[in-house]
């Protein structure tokens, strides 16, 4: 039972990151080696802030989610954008996506390198035990997983009733059609990078509040946010938070039960079961 | 084979003679640097006979060569080095075979994910069973290989790539594998294969990548699994690859040379930048020159002979280049 709790708690956290890969490659269609690094790079920050001016994680999101996405936003009008009108067709923006991104993902790791340093970083933050029905549990999970929550209903809330959600929906479903009812495309697709590099530094904020980061990590996050993404269907928000829960929940059946070192181990088993049973993912359309 | 053929054979046959004779140079320095010129002209060749004509990109070639270079270090207190070398070739095979069979059947974006956290994986698994039977993580390589005959290995290697990459060339493989990256669709309405096609080369492409991590293994002394499974590897292959050009079999030749000698400049001049360094030249090359060395080369001789008919002098190339410095503006 404790397991199951600690699964869903730890998967909670895991959808922010998740929807911010989505509405990176749901909407924008880039796919962004470079994801988990900005989770790391938003667990860095929190750890910085905290450890340097004693700021709580829930106040310095306030600060890191801005940042990352002017950082993001930046990156796609720079960086993502030449490759978009370059490319004749989507297999071509993969290709030069995941290079670029791929290389983008080393500097990251080389910026991250030379501020904080190789070392492990953690920090100790609400950690004392919560109880709920008769079995105690760290506050910090709890904590994070609240405010995924209300992160993840806030975006929810945004892309289902404005309109600049709406036409966030609208790119993601057929970009050129969208074109024609006069959304602006290249500018929704800046929008949802932007907004997805924000939502996943603040997943990576909240994270940190219980798992131990290093420079180097980020590849893990990036797989596991692109496992739960596939796993979940490309451009369902439902579809992303069950696999979430699932992932969360495998890779706590897994460290309990097996070993804590396997969690990646975890990732793709599921990766590999949906691409024996289910490749268009659980909420996906079968391409007809 | 037309006489054009036997004329490049010869013509690379000769190549790698007088880069055979590079140990009787006497320097050491040279030799260390030829050593790693042959192991990445290795990894980048088989890489790109697959990657390169199909544009499914593999980020797993540290995982591959992990493999070879581990099942070495495990093995070498229970058998002798030529058996693990075969060993570790068909391990490689065997892991590409699972990897290719879960993801290559389908098309899109699930194979270059799957192959992206592949060496972490394996890593991971390697450290756990390591655990479970008791043993440190660390393991120490006795066994000596003189420089010059590693070096030989690994030129002999690159030569068993290039003659493979040759005849998967001028097969029906090869064929398909170029209908392949040009359009998935019509390679499966002209029926082909495609999924055992994309299967067996990258089976191929790997099975290098592990043999090339056995052979080195002895260079290092110790061994551990973030050393054998270093993300890094993977990086510099895919760069040095790129940097050549990927549509041309000695492309990545063109690549390896350049960039050996120019990461030898930066690890002793910014030994701390080092990664930051590796992306920005990584962004450069994606950027400025998408086709590679191997793509310049040929503009500028296509250059040349429209110059010859009395076209403008300033080469597209170098067009190109400076319309694509100007990145982010509309």
């Amino acid at each position: 039972m404790s397991v199951l709790i600690v699964g869903l708690l730890l998967g909670g956290t895991y959808a922010l990151m998740a929807m911010g890969l989505q509405l990176q490659y749901g909407v924008a269609r880039v796919m962004n080696l470079a994801n988990g690094e900005v989770i790391v790079a938003g667990a860095f920050a929190t750890f910085w802030l905290f450890a340097g001016s004693h700021l709580s994680p829930f106040v310095s999101i306030f600060g890191i989610v801005p940042a990352a996405f002017v950082v993001n936003w930046a990156v796609y009008r720079i960086l993502i954008l030449p490759l978009v009108r370059r490319a004749k067709n989507q297999g071509q923006l993969d290709v030069d996506s995941i290079l670029a991104t791929f290389g983008l993902s080393f500097i990251f790791i080389g910026i991250l390198l030379s501020v904080f340093g190789g070392e492990m970083l953690t920090y100790s933050y609400l950690a004392r035990p919560f109880v709920i029905l008769g079995e105690p549990y760290a506050l910090n999970r709890i904590a994070a997983f609240l405010g995924s929550a209300i992160l993840c209903a806030s975006l929810y809330v945004w892309l289902h009733w404005t309109r600049a959600g709406l036409s966030l929906r609208a790119v993601s479903v057929n970009s050129s059609a969208a074109a024609l009812v006069s959304i602006n495309v290249e500018r929704a697709s800046a929008m949802a990078f932007a907004l997805g590099g924000a939502v996943s530094a603040a997943g990576g904020s909240l994270l940190s509040m219980f798992l131990t980061f290093d420079a180097s990590q980020g590849v893990i996050f990036t797989l596991k946010a692109l496992v739960i993404v596939i796993l979940g269907g490309v451009s369902d928000i439902r579809g992303a938070i069950i696999a979430s829960f699932i992932l969360g929940m495998t890779e706590t059946l897994v460290a309990t039960f097996i070993d804590p070192g396997l969690t990646l181990a975890a990732a793709y088993m599921l990766f590999i079961i949906m691409l024996l049973v289910r490749p268009e993912g659980l909420f996906g359309r079968r391409p007809s | 084979m037309t006489g054009r053929e036997m004329r490049q054979l010869a013509i690379a046959a000769l190549l790698f003679a007088a880069a055979a004779l590079l140990p009787f140079s006497g320097s050491g320095y040279w030799l260390t640097l030829g050593i790693s010129i042959a192991m990445f002209t290795v990894l980048a060749t088989s890489w790109t006979l697959f990657s390169g004509p199909t544009n499914y990109i593999s980020l797993a070639t540290a995982a591959f060569f992990g493999i070879g270079m581990y099942i070495v270090a495990a093995g070498l207190d229970r058998l002798p080095f030529p058996v693990l070398i075969v060993i570790a070739g068909i391990a490689g095979a065997a892991l590409a075979l699972v990897v290719g069979l879960a993801t290559l059947r389908i098309s899109g974006v699930y194979f270059v994910i799957f192959t992206l956290g592949l060496a972490e994986l394996v890593r991971q698994i390697v450290a756990w069973a390591q655990n479970v039977m008791g043993a440190s993580s660390g393991l120490y390589v006795l066994i000596t290989l003189p420089d010059p005959t590693l070096y030989w290995l690994l030129l002999a290697l690159a030569a068993i790539v290039f003659l493979i990459g040759w005849l998967i060339g001028r097969s029906r493989l090869g064929f398909a594998l170029r209908i392949i990256g040009n359009d998935e669709v019509v390679a499966v309405h002209v029926g082909i294969n495609t999924a055992r096609v994309k299967v067996i080369l990258f089976v191929i492409s790997s099975i290098f990548a592990s043999i090339t991590g056995a052979l080195v293994a002895p260079r290092w002394s110790y061994v551990e699994p973030s050393i054998a499974f270093s993300p890094f590897l993977t990086f510099e292959v895919v760069i040095m690859a790129l940097l050549g050009g990927v549509h041309r079999l000695w492309g990545p030749l063109l690549g390896v040379i350049p960039f050996t000698l120019l990461w030898e400049f930066i690890s002793a001049k910014f030994p701390a930048q080092t990664t930051l360094l590796l992306g920005v030249s990584f962004l450069l090359i994606v950027y400025v020159i998408p086709r590679g060395v191997v793509g310049l080369v040929e503009d500028l001789l296509r250059g040349g002979a429209a110059r010859s008919a009395g076209a403008e002098r300033i080469p597209r190339w170098l067009k190109a280049v400076l319309q694509r410095l100007r990145i982010g503006h509309a």
